[in-house]
Formats: structure tokens, C-alpha cells, sequence
């Protein structure tokens, strides 16, 4: 499965545990949530950067006092068509100030991309090799915006105070 | 109404060519069906029994006459030459072939017109009061607020990917025409002490196949809140709604599960965390989308100008005049409603012609402007009464002047078994048998206000829960039968219907509904008692008595 990360196709460099998979003596790992909060202090100690893949029915505040220390949060999309990993993901950029790789995984496919990155998103663990290849030109498919997101795109809303604004200066 | 600028301008055009993009990996095989389900639900397109059907919105029932003429065309271009109105002030085509769907989208984009969020697990199109901004009493314009939230709803990162579809309604009067108690969401705008403008705002109301009626979540909640507010009641739901069962997804079952109390509570947590970001809507921005609106010149006009006096004479006019035309907020004006409900025919569609007629109409008499009510009828919202007797006459000759509104033959209907996948029954038939029974104007006027509502199945489309009358039809072993409910009503004392007894069959329905009423016209204390206060009054026995006594 392809991964992008800043909007190009990249080598992912972690691997992926299972519950129970052997610990590897050194490298970067993802390691399900249960594993992370069971023995964390003990895989936080290890040489490698380490990221949680956390499921989309927990609450992602129990994340928050590890954030400053985990490399990679990887969100599930179990399918496209269950959006709780969206919330999650606004709540540890907007709200506690996550500024770690912050991953979609599970059924990402195409036409979620703006949605993904308005939420967040920065890395993107894509279903289909086309839909990959086509990220860039997806993600410029819109320049509007109605919502503010922690994302920083500028809304509809201020762009039409800034206009107004800027209309009023000479007048 | 809502001009758009550039800015809605750009995204109507983006979204277009997202589509159109969609449809064309869809075509090629790239996209599977069940990929492209959604995609294409997101933009209003449905798989029905013989077609594909497309959804195009209508945001609070505020259309301009260009519009409605390039809704004709698309009718024509693409369709079989008609339109289908809907109980959420949306209108449909049937039988749109979906390689014309992306060409009919761009063609409706160039009028500002957009099919997003019709269908699909996302914020639907907002609705309101189809008198909005004309009606004597209502406090301030809601169609203001409902664009704000049409804009802060339409491709939401977070929130458009729900358990379940999303329908907020406003309304801006004492008198609910909007059903703000069946909805999502319902938001009732009012002021405060000070004279601010704010929301009761009601939460998990709705019909399908577990009906509730909302609740109030919160009693003000301050215009600058408005969108917090709603943005905390979505998160909750986003997170906490239920996914495992399409059924039990919906807002309500969530309140109904944790109870008003505690569901309050958790988007009240969430709001605190919410309500002081850029979400907040100061005065400016309001004033902003308010200068977009376009309201009409009125000028000073007779209360009762000779044009009406003289044609008061004539019985015909008379009798459409009291039914079908209101007062308006300016007293040389009126409302005036069109029925789509023609004696015999399907409840709410109107033909390309119609429609380019109707348009022609609302430039001359109506300041160009048309509106949708969720009744699936539609109206001109500025006639000035001297204009009535020549409306009326042009109208009467397009087969637009049945003098039916909120008679007993102004029913609303779902499509039914004749079009829909999900029936299990025919609704049209059932309608166009009741508008032939009850054809006799004097016998309707008789009756007085009585609303029939029919669906062909629990999803309960023509909410049925909410009809003084209420028919649902079902299926039982291989038969369609329909239950019956009375006492119903969707305005500000929403009640759900009580079912009268067990279901009839197809060919008796019609029968059933005139013992119905007779025993309603034996029973009622005095004409001004409306049907659904008799039922109020009397219980569903002594009608439940009558129309079984004999079957």
C-alpha cells in the first residue's frame, strides 16, 4: 500500500506490530494502541521512533499525555464511509496541539483526500496505487472553503471581510 | 434572495468538475459501484427501481426565476420533460441517464444551483419557512441563518461521513412551517431581553421507522453561537451515534439511548471547548451574507385595490382567492401558494412547461422570485393584489389554480412503489384515487384544513406520522396493505398519529378514508373545529368505531 507523505509517494519507514508480535531491538514502529498503553514506558525508552495506531471508537484524550513523544498517530478508517476518525483527527491538531505525522489508514481512497488533509491529515496510507499517483492534483481540487479547520486554509467567510476591507480603503 | 459571488461561485464549479471526474472513473471500471455509491449519493444521485434519480437542491425553498427556468431545462434536456417536488424543498428528475449527470449539474452551476448533500450520510439541505421574509409576524428573515449554515454545512471535513443523513430545519414565526420538531435539528429564532437575536434550538426529532418528536437541548443559544453550538452537537454525534445498525443511526436514537439530560450535557462540555474559536460569527459577517439577499422594491399599494374588488365577483376567483392567497407582511401584497395537486394526478411534480410559465409569471408579479414549501407546493412570495385577478387567470390556464391548499386533496405523497426501491407500496395511486373522491370543492372546503400524508414504506417519506391523516403502506405476505393513523401534525404542537386499527388493503384505503371523515363531520362540535382537534378532543375510538363496524 502506497504511502504519501508532504503530497509525494515515500518509503514508509516504520513496520507495523500486532498485539503480540516480538519487539525489534531497534526501528521505528507502529504498535496498536492496547500494546502502546500497556507498556508504554517501556517502548518509549527504545532506540527508534515509535507511532500508536489508534481504533476509531476510543477515546483519543487517553493519547494525550504520550503525544510529545510518539513520532507517528495513525487514525483508522475501517471504511469511507465511517467518519469518526475526522473528529479524532481535528481534536489532536485543534485541540491538544499534536504536531506529529498524523496518518489516515484503513479504506483511504481518493476523494477523501481534502477532507483528510482540512482535518489534519498529513500522511496517507492510499488503498489504490492510482489514487496515490493522483494526490497532488487531488488535493487542488478546491480553493474554497466554508469551515475553519486547524488546517490554516483561509474560509470563505474572512475572505469576504478581506475583501470588504480592502474595497473600503480608498473610499 | 441569495445572490452568490464568486466564492460560491468557484466551489459550485469545483464540485462539478469533481463529479464529473467521478463519473468518469466510474464509467472506466476504476471506480467500483459500491466506491462510487457514495460519491454519487453525496451529489443526489440514487439508484431507483427503473432509473437513476437526481436530487437537486433547493436551499430554504428560495428560488429565482432563472433558476426555475434552468431546473425546466434540465426537465427537458435530460429528463422526460417534468419535475418532481419534495417534502424537503428539493426538487427531482426521475429518469436522468447518469453519463448526462455531470453536463446537467454544469448547466444548473451557471443559476447557482447545486445538487450537494441531497442524499448520503451528511448535512442535508437546510429548510425552512417557505414564507420566510414575507410573513406578517415572523421575527427577522431565518433565511439569513439558514445560508450561513448552508455554506458551514456543504463539504464539511469532519462531518460528512455520519452514522446517518442530517436534516436541520429554522423557522422564524409562532406558527412552524418548517416541522423544526421533526428534524435533526430544529431551530426556532427568537430574542432574548435584550433583543438579541438568538435559538431555541431542539435536538433527535424525526419520523422514519422510529418516529420522536425533538426535544429542546437548549433554550438561547446567541446568533454569534449558532455554529458551535451546532458544530458541538455533530461532534458528539459523530463519535457516539451508532454505526452497526443503519437503523438505529439516526441523532434521535442517540438522545432517545442516552437521554436529553446527558446527551445536553456532552455537547454541553464540548461546546465550552468550541464556542470562543474562529467559529464565532460577529455582526460583520452577518451583515455580509444579509447584503446578498435581494429584496424587492415594494411600492405603496391598496390594502384593496378596484382590480380585486371587481373580480370578487366572480365565484371562481373567490374561491381560489380564500384558499390559496395570504397576507403578506407589506399590506398591499400577498402570499400566493400554487398547488401541485391537481385532481387525479401525482402530488407535487410540475412540467418543464409549468415551470418556464410559473418563472415568466414570478418576473411579471412576483419581483422574479419563487418558493418551494416542503408541502410540495409551491408559491410567489410579492404579488400585489392588484395583480391577483390576472394571476390568477394565467395561472388557471397552466392548471396551476386548484383551489386545494391544505384541503384534504392537498396530500402530501412519497413516489412510492412506482418509482422507489425501498417501497414496499404504491403512494401515488392511493393519492390520485383521494384527490378523485374529495374532487368537490364545496365538499373539501367543507371539511376544511385536514392533511393527508402517505408513504410506501417505514422510511415514512411523506411522513405519514405527522398527517392529520396519516397512510403507510406496508407489505404483507406478498400484499400491499396500509395502515392508518390519525391525529398527527408537524407544526409547532407536533404530535405523532395514533393508528386507528388493523391495515386495509389497497382498494379499500380510499373508502376508509371517507368514513374517516364522516364520522369527523358527525362528530365535530362546530365547522371551525378543525379535524385533527377533534381527534385531539375525542380519541381515535369513536373513529376506530366507525370504520370497523362494518369491515
Amino acid at each position: 500500500m502506497p504511502l504519501v507523505n508532504g503530497g509525494k509517494i515515500v518509503a514508509d519507514g516504520f513496520v507495523k506490530l500486532a498485539v503480540d508480535t516480538p519487539l525489534p531491538e531497534g526501528g521505528d514502529i507502529l504498535v496498536p494502541a492496547e500494546r502502546f498503553l500497556s507498556d508504554a514506558d517501556a517502548l518509549l525508552k527504545r532506540s527508534g521512533k515509535i507511532g500508536v495506531i489508534w481504533p476509531n471508537n476510543r477515546d483519543i484524550a487517553e493519547l494525550v499525555p504520550y503525544l510529545g513523544k510518539i513520532a507517528v498517530v495513525a487514525l483508522v478508517f475501517p471504511s469511507f464511509r465511517d467518519g469518526r476518525a475526522y473528529s479524532q483527527a481535528r481534536l489532536l491538531r485543534e485541540r491538544y496541539n499534536y504536531r506529529g505525522e498524523l496518518r489516515a489508514t484503513g479504506q483511504v481512497l481518493r476523494d477523501q483526500f481534502v477532507f483528510m488533509l482540512r482535518a489534519g491529515f498529513d500522511s496517507f496510507e492510499v488503498k489504490k496505487q492510482a489514487d496515490a499517483e493522483a494526490f497532488m492534483q487531488t488535493a487542488k481540487r478546491y480553493s474554497v472553503f466554508y469551515q475553519p479547520t486547524g488546517d490554516g486554509r483561509i474560509t470563505a467567510l474572512h475572505r469576504r471581510m478581506q475583501l470588504r476591507h480592502s474595497e473600503g480603503v480608498g473610499t | 434572495m441569495y445572490a452568490y459571488d464568486e466564492i460560491d461561485r468557484t466551489l459550485v464549479n469545483e464540485r462539478v468538475s469533481e463529479f464529473r471526474d467521478q463519473v468518469q472513473r466510474r464509467l472506466s471500471g476504476e471506480l467500483t459501484e459500491d466506491e462510487f455509491k457514495m460519491l454519487r449519493l453525496q451529489n443526489g444521485v440514487y439508484l431507483q427501481l427503473h432509473a437513476y434519480m437526481f436530487r437537486v437542491a433547493i436551499p430554504y425553498g428560495t428560488l429565482a426565476s432563472n433558476q426555475l427556468r434552468q431546473l425546466a431545462h434540465v426537465a427537458r434536456k435530460y429528463d422526460r420533460g417534468y419535475g418532481h417536488f419534495t417534502t424537503r424543498q428539493n426538487i427531482q428528475f426521475n429518469w436522468i441517464k447518469l453519463s448526462d449527470l455531470p453536463d446537467a449539474l454544469a448547466d444548473l452551476a451557471e443559476v447557482g444551483i447545486h445538487a450537494m448533500q441531497t442524499s448520503g450520510n451528511n448535512m442535508r439541505n437546510v429548510t425552512s419557512d417557505q414564507w420566510a421574509g414575507v410573513a406578517p409576524g415572523e421575527i427577522e428573515d431565518p433565511r439569513i441563518w439558514s445560508e450561513l449554515i448552508r455554506q458551514h454545512t456543504t463539504l464539511h471535513p469532519e462531518f460528512s461521513f455520519l452514522p446517518r443523513k442530517f436534516k436541520i430545519a429554522i423557522t422564524a414565526s409562532d406558527h412552524d412551517r418548517a416541522a423544526i420538531k421533526v428534524h435533526d435539528i430544529g431551530l426556532r429564532l427568537i430574542k432574548n431581553e435584550k433583543g438579541e437575536t438568538g435559538f431555541e434550538v431542539l435536538v433527535g426529532g424525526g419520523l422514519g421507522r422510529t418516529p420522536f418528536i425533538g426535544k429542546t437541548i437548549k433554550h438561547f443559544v446567541h446568533g454569534r453561537d449558532l455554529l458551535s453550538y451546532i458544530e458541538a452537537i455533530l461532534r458528539v454525534y459523530n463519535q457516539y451515534g451508532r454505526r452497526d445498525n443503519i437503523y438505529k443511526a439516526r441523532i434521535k436514537i442517540l438522545v432517545h439511548e442516552l437521554g436529553i439530560e446527558k446527551f445536553s450535557r456532552e455537547v454541553e462540555e464540548e461546546w465550552q471547548h468550541i464556542r470562543n474559536s474562529s467559529l464565532q460569527i460577529d455582526d460583520e459577517v452577518i451583515e455580509d451574507i444579509r447584503s446578498r439577499f435581494i429584496y424587492p422594491a415594494y411600492e405603496k399599494l391598496p390594502h384593496m385595490p378596484d382590480e380585486l374588488r371587481q373580480a370578487a365577483a366572480d365565484p371562481d376567483f373567490e374561491a381560489w382567492r380564500k384558499n390559496s392567497v395570504t397576507s403578506h407582511k407589506n399590506p398591499g401584497y400577498s402570499i400566493v401558494t400554487i398547488s401541485l395537486k391537481p385532481i387525479g394526478a401525482p402530488p407535487g411534480d410540475a412540467t418543464a412547461e409549468q415551470m418556464d410559465a410559473l418563472a415568466d409569471l414570478a418576473d411579471k408579479y412576483s419581483f422574479g422570485e419563487i418558493r418551494v414549501g416542503h408541502e410540495q407546493n409551491l408559491a410567489l412570495p410579492h404579488v400585489a393584489k392588484r395583480d391577483l385577478p390576472a394571476l390568477w387567470k394565467a395561472l388557471d390556464k397552466l392548471g396551476l389554480a386548484t383551489p386545494n391548499v391544505n384541503l384534504i386533496t392537498d396530500i402530501i405523497a412519497c413516489p412510492g412503489l412506482d418509482y422507489c426501491s425501498l417501497a414496499n407500496a404504491r403512494s401515488i395511486p392511493i393519492a390520485q384515487e383521494l384527490t378523485r373522491r374529495f374532487a368537490n370543492h364545496e365538499l373539501a372546503n367543507l371539511i376544511g384544513r385536514l392533511h393527508i400524508n402517505i408513504s410506501g414504506c417505514i422510511n415514512a417519506c411523506g411522513h405519514h406520522h405527522v398527517g392529520h391523516i396519516g397512510i403507510l403502506g406496508v407489505e404483507k405476505n406478498g400484499e400491499e396493505v396500509y395502515q392508518i393513523t390519525i391525529g398527527g401534525r408537524a407544526d409547532e404542537n407536533a404530535a405523532l398519529g395514533n393508528l386507528i386499527g388493523p391495515g386495509v388493503k389497497f382498494d379499500e384505503v380510499a373508502d376508509v378514508v371517507e368514513d374517516i371523515v364522516e364520522a369527523y363531520l358527525a362528530l365535530r362540535e362546530r365547522p371551525e373545529e378543525l379535524f385533527v382537534d377533534t381527534v385531539k378532543r375525542l380519541g381515535v375510538e369513536p373513529f376506530k368505531e366507525r370504520v370497523y363496524a362494518t369491515r
